[in-house]
Formats: structure tokens, C-alpha cells, sequence
């Protein structure tokens, strides 16, 4: 499977396309440089799984470790307060991308906008296409996404992989940033 | 409204100031006028006379744009890159060109009803007169054209009276093409004031189609009881020949009714369609079947049941010809707009046409006369049906499994398919006998055949899939509404007070085509739920298809559960993609008839009461074509929000409001003249939603307007709350931006809400009587 082709494969953008996250390791100094990360986490966070996991506790685990703040979209929310895991906001989709865009946005905690979005479980041509307002509109926030499929518009992406090398890719990511506090 | 062209000629005039010889005066029309409302400020708008109208709503709903294609290549100084800050070689900046392209699509859209209905009146003319009376629905309608008048300041009475609105539709069309054309506009914002001028003539042309055919074909006028029509793949009598219509133009489905009609026939063929046309012919006659939305087409052709097709103008698949081969259907083309490659056979004699269609000696031919296509259609039919016994282009389950063995499991079907569907692992299954995953494909599967088209082992994808759902197929027996057009005036004074008042919670109109996430069921979910809520629903086109191919545990569709009527709980199937007229037409009804506001010429002071008074939301779960982007272009002007579902976020841009922002929401107060914080309602103007559940706890939303009473704002309210809840699994965390006063608490949930606002910091705020509009403070006049 093509790594660094558009998972849909008609959608190509342009000349401008995401950095491939080909190991762990990466990722994980984005994070780690990053000064306000937020990550949003769409309604496929709940239908997919990663080897015998589900997606959505992968991202808890991630979020806990690395003190990220998440925002869900939809009905993710449920699933979420179930495991007993408090969101820093519930805003759909395009809401949280249109906001991310505005430099004077003042965050979700009122602190300040965001400088890395990190972006899972969205239809992919959403995700696809917010990513590509935030590209070319928001200079200032760097975007990554952790789905399995390459993301063309985004800073960082995941390349097309195959479940397993997904999971150990996000395996290695959450296990980076050691014990969760 | 009579009109006659007039020509003076005087030959010799002698006065004080001068001496004229051989003039010649011509006037183009002189109106005898018979509409007694003075004209408002702005008929017959021009790019410019409603853009500060525009500016107001887009200061406040500000695009997000979202770039297709990060390159322009619509001229030879390109590709140019646009990425980020960079500009084109003309100057153009990345958010002008998408708003650019957002202006084609619009225009594109609008042209094509506006040619549609060109060549509806055109036709209809021909066959009933200029002087044909106008009749969209007897006594029971006073306010015939809400558009027209409001737009144009014309009380159109014949059919020739609609000739002139179209000569000024098509202008505004040919101006706004031209503005997107390299070297004009370089603005985003003027570029989107003209998106919503091209919504708004669309809207218009959308009126005259439909006018003219409900008045010249005596389709159902403004019936709430029109008939309940047969409804999908199993409601077709294979035993008998079989005709498919396709498109959007009733004249040659009608041709072949009357022909049918004529010789005693309609009972003896089946006539099926698809798409629009389906909808209005069912509206001619209600002995006709609706197959589908558009994306029946695919399957419903290899299933081999029809044995002729006749298409006639828009979202027709270009492989139509292709595909009717595979099963031996001959093809008959009807309109100039898509020919097919076909052979003008108009001209013929119509038994040297059938003869060549039956031979075979031709695959189909282009007839641009309705009559003919009619008797051509049906004596083809039958004989070609004889022939044909139903030969279909679908795999055994034998053939199923053996191609599916060829599968390399390369995954490029699934990387071509819109909704990324797990076609490579159904296809593995079905190399093994279980055909279980591809039938449950069909489900969500919007028939594009893109699958097929990408794989590397030309596997048949999308016949094994519709083979695999055979016996779906066959059970797929609905029903639904036929088209009844307009609404009632009588029908509008009953709920306009409610609805205003914010009573009634809202009015939601399901509109536009299939390209659907989830399948068409999330539709007929959606429409029960809020009819069930007792908003008043509305359908139009493919969505009204969809709304109709759910039954719910009794056994019921949506259409046999609601009344037709235009009211709380109903469910209203107005009709075709250009009956939609009649859903934005309805809320300017309401701002006319209920409210008393001039109607004639006065666009912004209509659309600013419908944006601050009336709870409409559009919803096009499917929207896909130029036409829906169109559609949705005029609702916007009227400040009514649209909903699409997440595919819509290929339409390049939302137009979203900021709720955090509480200096975007101060309205005039028109009683006091104060600028007074309205609340964020409705919060967007263009919304995607990634689910069928953020769509439906948006669409609560939405319908808030800054006039609703407290008991309305409380009815809404709940609903709001309730959805969430129960949808999202929470009370939505902006709710105390949404409460004024204590009394707008929906009583049933008061400490819940309480909590919540005590929590935000909530205090009280004015209700106004709110406008955007200057000009429409009262206090000024009074004073």
C-alpha cells in the first residue's frame, strides 16, 4: 500500500503535503514541543479498534500520559464519560476547526488558542478537508493526526499502514510518555 | 399581471422646444396592472442592491473556508499554488478562489433550473397558450409566486407572464457567471454576497418551473391529501414491460402517460423512474412507481428489470448508454441538454424509430418531441420486452464467489469509494460463500460504481454487491406522498402565529440528493423523529424518496404515519428538486400573509423576518450537485440555516457564527431602537454535521430565533435539551446562552437547567423585537 498517497485516492491536494510520522518517536517530540496541544477525537474513535482494543481507550490512555486536553465531536461524548474520562469540551467538528483558524481564540480553559491540533476518528474526508482550512488559514496551529490512514493535509501524519503497524506506532507513541500521572 | 408590446410611430410633431420627424418608439411591454401593493425598494435586484443585506448576514456567519484543491487551474497563467498566503498569477488569493468556485457551483446550479424552467414554460406554452391562467392551487392560494413577488415585484397570471421573470433570471445568471471569470472579483466576501444572489434567482427560477407544470399538467395543487405512490424496487410488476424515466423534465413522462392513457395501456406497463422526474410524473399520474433516489440508477438497470430508458435532463449518470447495452435496453434521449451521442431521430417517421430501437440497429436515439417519445417509448417497449426477458447484468451466486476468488485484496475499491466501505474484507468473505458483508453494504452504498472502475482485477464490485442483496431488492416496498406543491395560505395564517412565536419548534425541510454516509434510512429517522416532536417536516426531491423507504416497527412509512399537511407533525412532501420553491416560498408566506410585512420588491425586510422570526432549518443530508448548493444558496439569503451531512464539507466552506463571540449577536431592537444582545441564534447559516445525531441536536438548535416567546423559546428548548441528552448522552454545555429569562426553563427539566446556569454565571436578558435592519427601527417614525 502506497504510504504517502491520500488513504481516498482521489484526494489530492497539492504541492504542500503532511510530513510523514514514520516512527513513535516523532510524534512524540511534536507533542512534547508543543506549548498547548489539544487533541479532537471524532465519532470513529468508538468504531474502530486497534487490536482487540478500541480506538477510544488508546486515546484516553495517550491523553492521560501526555496531558492532553481533548475535545469530542457527537455522540462521542457518551462513550468518553462512560470510562469516567473528563473532556475539556464537547463542540462539533467544524465548530472546534473554525475556532482552532482564529488567532484570537481564547481555548477552551480561556487560556489561548492551541499551537498543535491532533486529530482521530473523523470521516476522512471531513477530517480531510478541516484539515485543509486549518493549512491554509491557520499559520500558527501545527496539525497532526493519528488515524491510520495518511492525511494529506495535515502537518504530521500517519502513513496508510496496516492495523498492526498502526498499533505499534500508537502503542509507541503512548508509551513514550511513560506512566500516565 | 397582462402585458403587450406597443409601438408608437409618429410621423411629423411641431412644438414650442422642438420638431420631431419619423420617430419610432418602441415599448417592450406595457403592464396592466392589476396587483394593488405599492412597490417595495428593491425589484428586479441587481449583483449589487441586496449586498449590504448580504454583508450583515456574513459579518456574522463568517466563511471557514475549506480548500478543495490547493491549486486554480481555470486558465493558462496556471496551476497556480495557493497554498497558505500565496496569490495566483492573476492576484487571486486562496479564499477568493474558493468562494470563486462556490460561485460556479451556484451559478451552474441556478442555470440549470432556470433552463429547466425555460424549457418547461416553453413547452407548456406551446401546448396550452400564453394565456394559460397560472393555478398553483385554486381559492385555497392567493400568494401564487412568494418569490416572484418578492424578488421581481411581478403578480404573474398566465403562463406568458412567466417568460419575462426568466429573461431576468437568465441575466442575473450571465452576470454572475461573468464575475467569475479571471480579472473580476478578487474579494471573498463580494464573491459570496453574489452565492447568495445566484440562491436567491434560483429560488425564483425554481418557482416558475414548478408553476408551470402544476398548472399546465394539473399535478396535485397545494393537496395536502395527494395520493400515497408506489414506492421502490419491489413495487414493479416484472411481468410486464418495463419503461424507466430518468431526470428531472416531466414533459416526456407525460408524453408517455397521455400516449399510455390513450390506447388503454396503463394498466399493461410498468412506468418506473428515477430521480425528479419520478416525483413529478407520480404527481401526473399516481399510477407510476418512484424506484429510488439517484442512486438507484446503477442497480436498478443491472438488475435488468427495465426494457427501455428514456432520460431527459440532469444528474443522469453519462454511462447510462453504457450500461443500458449491458442489458439490452434500448436508450431514448430527450432533452438538448444531454444527447448521449444518440442520433437525432426526431424527424422520423415514429415506426421507422421503433423498428431501428427493437432491431437493435440502433442503441437508442435523441427525440425532441414529447408526443413522439411517448408513442415511441411504449409501442418500443413492448416489443422489446419480448425480446429482452428481463436479461440482467447481475452475477449468479456461483459467479459471485468465483470472482470474488480473483480478489487481491490491493484494497483500491475501498480507497475509491465515497464512503469508505469495507468492500475488500465483504469480498473476501464472499470468496468463501458468505455473502452476508456485501449485502450489508448495499445498505450504505450510494451506487457510484467507483469501486468497479478501481479494481486492479475488473471484479464487477458494485453487480455482486446488488446480486448479494437480491432479496433486499425485491422487499424494498414503500410508499410515499405525492408532490402537492405549494402551501396553502389558510395553511400558513393557521401556524404562522405559532411559529413566529416559536410554538410550533421549528420548520425542517429535508431536502436535496443521496450522497448519504450512513444509507437513506438516517433520513426517514431524522423526519419521523421531528414530526413525531411535532416540528412541521418537510421533504422535497431524493430526500423525500428516502424519507419514504423506512418502515417503522409497525410496519409503517413516514408518509403513512404523518398527515400532509403544513402542520405541527406534519410531514409534507412538497415534490421536486424545483418544488423546494415552495418550502423557502412558505416562510416568505409567513412574514406576507401572517405578519402583513409588503411583500412586493422588499427583499431585506422579508428576509430579515424570517432570519430573526421564522425557525426554518434545511437539511441536505445528501446534498452532492451545483443544484443544492444552489438551493442552499437561497435559503441562506432568507437567513434560513442549512444542515448537510458531512460529505457537504466538500462544498469548500461553512458559513459558521461564533457563540463565543457575544459582540456578533446584538440585534435592533425595532421597538426601542437600542442594540440589544440576541443571543446566538440561529448560530450558523451552513453547518456540516459528521453524524446523523449532530445533525439532529444542530437542527434543534437552529430553529432558536431571537423572537420566540418564552413559552416558545421553552418548547424549543426542551427539544434542544432532550436530543442532547438522549443523542449525545448530556445537557449541551452552551445552554445558558440560550435562555433569556427563568420563564423560557422547559419547566419538566428546571433544577437541571438551573444547576447549569448557576454554574455559567447566567443573568437575565431582554427579549427584543429584533432586526438587523436599520431601517426598520419603529421608534424614529414615532418620535
Amino acid at each position: 500500500m502506497p504510504l504517502t498517497e491520500s488513504w481516498q485516492t482521489a484526494e489530492i491536494p497539492g504541492p504542500k503535503k503532511a510530513s510523514l510520522i514514520i516512527k513513535p518517536e516523532i510524534a512524540d517530540a511534536m507533542i512534547r514541543r508543543a506549548k498547548r496541544p489539544i487533541m479532537i477525537v471524532g465519532h470513529g474513535a468508538i468504531e474502530y479498534e486497534i487490536e482487540g482494543n478500541k480506538l477510544i481507550d488508546c486515546i484516553i490512555e495517550l491523553a492521560k500520559k501526555a496531558n492532553i486536553p481533548v475535545v469530542v465531536t457527537a455522540s462521542t461524548s457518551r462513550e468518553f464519560q462512560g470510562r469516567g474520562f473528563k473532556t475539556a469540551g464537547l463542540m462539533p467538528a467544524m465548530d472546534i476547526g473554525n475556532r482552532l483558524k482564529d488567532p484570537a481564540w481564547m481555548g477552551l480553559d480561556g487560556k489561548g488558542n492551541y499551537d498543535l491540533a491532533i486529530f482521530v476518528g473523523l470521516p476522512y474526508y471531513m477530517e480531510w478537508t478541516i484539515l485543509s482550512g486549518l493549512k491554509h488559514f491557520a499559520p500558527q496551529v501545527k496539525t497532526m493526526t493519528l488515524d491510520c490512514v495518511y492525511q494529506p493535509n495535515a502537518s504530521w501524519s500517519f502513513p496508510n499502514s496496516t492495523i498492526k503497524d498502526w498499533a505499534a506506532n500508537f502503542r509507541g507513541i503512548i508509551e513514550h510518555f511513560g506512566e500516565s500521572p | 399581471m397582462a402585458k403587450k408590446g406597443l409601438t408608437l410611430k409618429i410621423g411629423e410633431l411641431h412644438s414650442d422646444i422642438a420638431s420631431l420627424r419619423n420617430v419610432n418608439i418602441s415599448i417592450g411591454a406595457v403592464t396592466g396592472e392589476r396587483w394593488g401593493e405599492p412597490m417595495g425598494p428593491t425589484p428586479f435586484p441587481s449583483l449589487t442592491t441586496l449586498r449590504s443585506w448580504d454583508h450583515i448576514l456574513l459579518d456574522r456567519y463568517k466563511p471557514f473556508y475549506l480548500p478543495f484543491c490547493d491549486l486554480c487551474c481555470l486558465c493558462t497563467f496556471g496551476k497556480c499554488d495557493l497554498t497558505g498566503n500565496k496569490r495566483g498569477a492573476c492576484g487571486i488569493d486562496m479564499a477568493a478562489q474558493q468562494s470563486r468556485i462556490v460561485l460556479l457551483a451556484s451559478s451552474i446550479g441556478a442555470a440549470t433550473h432556470i433552463a429547466h424552467a425555460r424549457d418547461l414554460v416553453g413547452h407548456v406554452i406551446g401546448e396550452f397558450g400564453r394565456s394559460h391562467p397560472i393555478d398553483v392551487g385554486g381559492n385555497a392560494i392567493e400568494v401564487e409566486a412568494p418569490h416572484t413577488r418578492l424578488v421581481c415585484g411581478i403578480k404573474p397570471e398566465t403562463l406568458g407572464d412567466l417568460e419575462e421573470i426568466l429573461e431576468y433570471c437568465e441575466n442575473q445568471v450571465t452576470q454572475l457567471l461573468a464575475v467569475t471569470h479571471t480579472g473580476q472579483e478578487g474579494s471573498c466576501l463580494d464573491f459570496e454576497s453574489k452565492v447568495l444572489h445566484a440562491g436567491m434567482i434560483d429560488h425564483v427560477g425554481m418557482e416558475i418551473a414548478d408553476i408551470a407544470q402544476i398548472s399546465a399538467y394539473a399535478m396535485p395543487k397545494a393537496d395536502p391529501e395527494s395520493p400515497l405512490v408506489d414506492l421502490g424496487m419491489g413495487t414493479v410488476d416484472i411481468r410486464k414491460p418495463v419503461i424507466l424515466v430518468i431526470g428531472h423534465a416531466v414533459p416526456p413522462a407525460a408524453g408517455i402517460i397521455d400516449y399510455m392513457r390513450d390506447n388503454d395501456l396503463e394498466s399493461k406497463i410498468e412506468l418506473t423512474g428515477i430521480c425528479c422526474t419520478a416525483l413529478d410524473m407520480t404527481r401526473y399520474s399516481s399510477q407510476a412507481k418512484i424506484i429510488g433516489p439517484i442512486s438507484w440508477q446503477l442497480r436498478y438497470i443491472r438488475s435488468g428489470v427495465p426494457d427501455l430508458i428514456v432520460i431527459d435532463e440532469q444528474c443522469i449518470r453519462c454511462d447510462t448508454l453504457v450500461e443500458a447495452a449491458k442489458i439490452q435496453a434500448p436508450v431514448i434521449a430527450t432533452s438538448e441538454k444531454n444527447c448521449c451521442s444518440l442520433p437525432d431521430r426526431t424527424a422520423d417517421p415514429a415506426e421507422e424509430i421503433v423498428s431501428d430501437l427493437v432491431s437493435g440497429r440502433i442503441p437508442g436515439a435523441l427525440i425532441l418531441d414529447t408526443q413522439k417519445v411517448g408513442e415511441v417509448a411504449v409501442r418500443t417497449v413492448s416489443e422489446v420486452a419480448k425480446k429482452r426477458r428481463k436479461f440482467k447484468n447481475l452475477p449468479s451466486v456461483d459467479e459471485i464467489v468465483r470472482m470474488a476468488k480473483k480478489c487481491t485484496q490491493c484494497a483500491q475499491c475501498r480507497r475509491a469509494c465515497p464512503n469508505d466501505l469495507p468492500i475488500l474484507y465483504a469480498v473476501k468473505a464472499a470468496a468463501s460463500g458468505n455473502l452476508r458483508g456485501l449485502d450489508e453494504i448495499y445498505d450504505d452504498c450510494v451506487g457510484c460504481g467507483r469501486c468497479e472502475s478501481a479494481c486492479t482485477q475488473k471484479i464487477p464490485l458494485h453487480s455482486i454487491i446488488v446480486a448479494a442483496a437480491d432479496r433486499m431488492t425485491k422487499e424494498e416496498s414503500y410508499c410515499i406522498r405525492s408532490g402537492r406543491g405549494a402551501i396553502q395560505d389558510v395553511e400558513i395564517r393557521k401556524v404562522g402565529g405559532p411559529i413566529v412565536l416559536g410554538e410550533i419548534p421549528g420548520v425542517v425541510a429535508f431536502v436535496g440528493c443521496a450522497n448519504y454516509p450512513k444509507g437513506s434510512r438516517e433520513v426517514a429517522e431524522m423526519c419521523m423523529e421531528f414530526a413525531k416532536r411535532r416540528y412541521i417536516v418537510c421533504t422535497s426531491g431524493c430526500a423525500a424518496m428516502s424519507a419514504g423507504m423506512y418502515r417503522d416497527e409497525n410496519g409503517k412509512t413516514a408518509y403513512e404515519l404523518y398527515p400532509g399537511s403544513f402542520e405541527a407533525g406534519g410531514i409534507v412532501n412538497v415534490g421536486s428538486c424545483v418544488s423546494n420553491a415552495h418550502i423557502s416560498g412558505a416562510a416568505i408566506k409567513i412574514a406576507s400573509i401572517f405578519a402583513r410585512r409588503p411583500l412586493r420588491g422588499n427583499y431585506e425586510e422579508i428576509a430579515d423576518y424570517v432570519h430573526n422570526r421564522v425557525g426554518a432549518v434545511g437539511v441536505a443530508w445528501g446534498a452532492m450537485s451545483q443544484k443544492a448548493a444552489a438551493i442552499a444558496s437561497g435559503f441562506w439569503r432568507l437567513g434560513i440555516p442549512v444542515v448537510v451531512g458531512p460529505h457537504g464539507s466538500k462544498y469548500r466552506r461553512m458559513l459558521l457564527g461564533r457563540s463565543d463571540r457575544t459582540e456578533d449577536w446584538y440585534v435592533h431592537d425595532a421597538r426601542t431602537g437600542e442594540d440589544v444582545y440576541g443571543g446566538p441564534v440561529p448560530e450558523h447559516l451552513f453547518f456540516a454535521a459528521e453524524t446523523k445525531e449532530e445533525a439532529m441536536v444542530m437542527v434543534a438548535k437552529l430553529a432558536m430565533r431571537p423572537n420566540d416567546t418564552t413559552k416558545g423559546r421553552a418548547i424549543k428548548l426542551s427539544n434542544y435539551i432532550d436530543l442532547h441528552r438522549r443523542l449525545i448522552g448530556n445537557m449541551p454545555p452552551d445552554i445558558s446562552l440560550f435562555v433569556r429569562k427563568t420563564a423560557d426553563i422547559p419547566v419538566t427539566m428546571k433544577d437541571e437547567v438551573e444547576r447549569h446556569l448557576a454554574d455559567a454565571g447566567w443573568t437575565e436578558k431582554e427579549i427584543p423585537d429584533p432586526t438587523l435592519l436599520e431601517r426598520m427601527i419603529r421608534k424614529s417614525k414615532e418620535a
